[in-house]
């Protein structure tokens, strides 16, 4: 193999893992708060139609990121309202919230599926971005990917290094208990969730301005879920996130470059690799941990919780 | 004398539940006062008021002379109050420092607390690991780091919601040494308890409280025992006594019972061998956490076990399922009430149907006649006094007490010729668990045998004529008691040799 085709897969593998990134680095914070929001597809794809369109009308892409953020964190703040305050169950609620997300964008981008967007560039800082090979692959990305790896970091440094971040782990393992030394569970939550529809805003915005330069109809094609099994893949700890989008990642990329060396497998065969990938993970991970309590489970996960007092 | 607080006329209502009707409650400085009183009768109530987690209707409280009236625990921990909770206050997933830090205002992760919570354990004698995760931790250990927790916070006032129901007589006493140097070092404690004989050891006085009303305040070591207990309930104890011993054959024995535990965390049983004879009331005491839920579920059949181990009536009956053990007339009732003795989410009558074998005759051909299940349900509350508006009601909407009480009904109804029953009296207070020792005692005088496995030394002690230690999944041979038996159990109970 030589060496920018090695790259030119690296590459390929960022861009296809940072999506992931994003929603399951948001959808950590909020299980770790004992939320579970099944809603990450339908948060990803408004991000992305909303990404598009500031993008498409400004040109400019700090307002088209800002504006998924701020869309991802909208439609989340529905979940958040309705299981906080309204105690609906939040499988269900989840549920719905996708299936809303991925009717009200093909709705409202309907008038957007002919056009196409400027792409928001990889950086290129003089002379560090053009030292061979190490250049391309460490200072030469999109600067989202960038932003992807701070924020794992960020979520990491939030958990377990500040009190909040002590407060939200401690919610998300026994609400009662956290509830009665006096921290305020829904306010944590309710946080919580907004900063996991922000980054799943963020995640699908990657698609439409990153990825490829136009709006499609269910153009995040099922990658929520994949992050939500990521969450569950990195057994809640925020580093192990990027491990398993890299792995996903790079089954993506695998499958366009077989196409490309002219492996005779079906492209459909190739496609269902990274969810059958997803599916063999989850059930490998259950063996391993069989008859082990995993302590980075948290306890209260969709758990509702009731206040006594 | 100085009072640390006061509190004055304080009423709470919910809809037309008065749970705190105008009662008052004053502590004295360097204190141990006792708060008695049954299940429901406004303690926790009282309690949530004092520690800021609810706010009272009317009436007020003084803190050191000053008016206080807290609306959040912050604000009651801000004032020098700590509290040491029953249930519900630690966080297993996290370790014993993290644990300690989430309890205290203004402090950060950053901060080193590890010497700080060394000290505290060497000075009050509580033994702790500070790097240690809870969920690992003995129930006693557990206690231990709640109490660093509160003092942590430099307290005025600590207060304790029922701390010894968990211990082993060598932990309560440990307890008790680490209480008297706190009150001597000027911290005042509020003592939550049922027992009766703990409140007259330690506490100086004791304030009384009874449907949410004051009964009392008085100095506990004026009072006899069962005099506290009569002001707690409002009327005359039963005497517990059996009134005929009649110990017929044997009818159910254990083996040479070794089992493996599942669970990472679970306790091997190992060689467990123990005999019990009809009209007989077998004790096995012990702490919790050294076989007992193992045992329990080969007892009622959730897990099977090998040929020979376990018979009741010369009847090999290891690999039988709990239904089949019920209709052999072997009844149980679990240690855990909801959710595996009741369906939390569902009715008494529900729950009542849920333990019978078809030929009961609350189905004919597989449909339920609600009407016959009603009136089995209605028999149990009647005559075990279960408090409920009706058998509609479901499970978890009852108090622990009453759902036991229900419970204990539903399998003594049966008259069954065994019952295993774990736990009889958790967390029912001294009535109730009265009336539920009454019952086991006129079940046995009828001839049937009764297996208890409790954590409650004194009930095992007043009901069983036959004790057991179980100690890290090994079981003791029967302890005789002329002997300086109490002595002997306590040391197998820590796993002593005796």
């Amino acid at each position: 193999m030589n060496e920018s085709l090695f790259i030119n897969i690296i590459i390929g593998i960022s861009i296809a893992s940072t999506p992931l990134i994003f929603a399951a680095i948001g959808e950590l914070l909020v299980e770790r708060s004992g939320v579970l929001n099944l809603g990450v597809e339908g948060m990803m794809i408004v991000g992305a139609l909303l990404g598009f369109v500031v993008q498409f009308h400004t040109g400019n892409p700090f307002l088209a990121v800002f504006a998924a953020l701020l869309g991802g964190m909208a439609i989340s703040s529905i979940f958040a309202f309705l299981t906080q305050f309204l105690l609906t169950n939040q499988v269900a609620t989840g549920l719905a919230l996708t299936l809303f997300g991925l009717g009200f964008s093909a709705f409202a981008g309907r008038g957007y599926t002919e056009e196409t967007i400027v792409l928001i560039k990889a950086i290129h800082i003089p002379v560090l971005s053009d030292i061979p090979f190490i250049g391309p692959l460490v200072f030469s990305m999109n600067p989202l990917v960038y932003l992807a790896f701070f924020m794992v970091y960020l979520v990491w440094w939030f958990l377990f290094k500040t009190k909040q971040g002590l407060i939200l782990r401690s919610i998300g393992d026994n609400h009662d208990a956290a509830h009665a030394i006096g921290h305020n569970v829904v306010r944590y939550r309710f946080m919580a969730i907004l900063f996991g529809g922000a980054m799943a805003g963020v995640g699908g915005a990657f698609l439409s301005l990153v990825q490829v330069p136009i709006w499609g109809e269910d153009m995040t094609a099922g990658r929520g879920w994949i992050a939500l099994g990521l969450v569950v893949f990195a057994s809640w700890l925020p580093f192990r996130i990027i491990l398993g989008a890299i792995l996903f990642g790079g089954i993506t990329v695998l499958q366009l470059h077989a196409q490309g060396f002219d492996i005779r497998i079906s492209a459909q065969y190739l496609s269902m690799l990274p969810y059958l990938a997803t599916i063999l993970i989850l059930v490998s991970l259950r063996i391993r941990l069989k008859n082990k309590t995993n302590r980075t489970v948290p306890n209260c996960l969709g758990r509702i919780f009731h206040s006594t007092s | 004398m100085n009072y640390q607080l006061e509190v004055s006329n304080v009423t709470k209502s919910y809809g037309d539940l008065k749970a705190n009707d105008n009662v008052s409650l004053n502590i004295k400085d360097s204190s141990i006062h006792a708060l008695l009183g049954e299940n429901g009768a406004g303690k926790s109530t009282l309690v949530k008021i004092i520690y800021g987690s609810l706010m009272p209707d009317s009436g007020e409280m003084k803190w050191g002379g000053n008016s206080y009236s807290p609306k959040n625990p912050f604000e009651a921990r801000e004032n020098g109050i700590a509290m040491v909770f029953q249930h519900f206050s630690l966080f297993e997933s996290l370790t014993v420092e993290e644990n300690i830090i989430l309890g205290l205002d203004g402090v950060g992760l950053n901060q080193n607390f590890t010497d700080e919570i060394l000290k505290y354990s060497k000075q009050y004698g509580l033994d702790v690991n500070p790097q240690q995760v809870v969920g690992d931790l003995s129930v006693g250990a557990r206690q231990r780091v709640e109490i660093i927790r509160c003092l942590l916070q430099n307290p005025k006032l600590l207060i304790m919601d029922e701390p010894t129901s968990v211990l082993t007589p060598q932990e309560v006493s440990d307890l008790f040494v680490t209480l008297k140097k706190l009150a001597n070092d000027g911290c005042s404690i509020l003592y939550i308890s049922h027992k009766l004989e703990e409140v007259r050891e330690i506490c100086s006085e004791a304030t009384i409280l009874r449907g949410g009303q004051l009964v009392q305040s008085c100095v506990p070591q004026d009072h006899s025992q069962k005099e506290l207990a009569e002001m707690m309930i409002g009327k005359k104890l039963t005497e517990l006594a059996r009134s005929k011993i009649n110990i017929g054959s044997e009818i159910f024995s254990i083996n040479n019972l070794s089992e493996k535990s599942d669970d990472l965390y679970g306790v091997d049983l190992e060689n467990i061998n123990l005999t019990i004879r009809q009209g007989s009331i077998v004790g096995i005491a012990g702490v919790a956490g050294n076989g007992q839920d193992e045992l329990m579920e080969l007892l009622i059949g959730e897990k099977s076990s090998s040929d020979g181990v376990l018979k009741f009536n010369d009847r090999d009956i290891g690999s039988l399922g709990s239904h089949e053990r019920r209709q052999l007339s072997m009844f149980f009732i679990p240690e855990e009430r909801l959710g595996h003795g009741a369906v939390p989410d569902m009715s008494l009558d529900e729950n009542m149907l849920l333990s019978r074998p078809e030929s009961s005759g609350m189905t004919s051909n597989g449909v339920i006649d609600w009407i016959s299940v009603a009136s089995y349900s209605e028999k149990v509350i009647n005559e075990y006094n279960v408090q409920t508006p009706s058998s509609k009601m479901l499970a978890k909407s009852l108090s622990g007490g009453n759902l036991q009480k229900f419970m204990v009904g539903r399998e003594l109804i049966r008259n069954p010729e065994l019952l295993i029953v774990s736990q009889p009296t958790w967390g029912v207070d001294a009535g109730s668990a009265n009336n539920i020792h009454q019952s086991l005692i006129s079940l046995a005088d009828a001839g049937s045998a009764i297996l208890i496995i409790s954590q409650d030394l004194d009930e095992i002690l007043s009901l069983c004529e036959q004790i057991h230690v179980l100690s890290e999944g090994r079981l003791s041979d029967s302890v005789d008691m002329k002997n300086n038996g109490l002595e002997k159990i306590s040391q197998l109970m820590v796993g002593g040799e005796s």
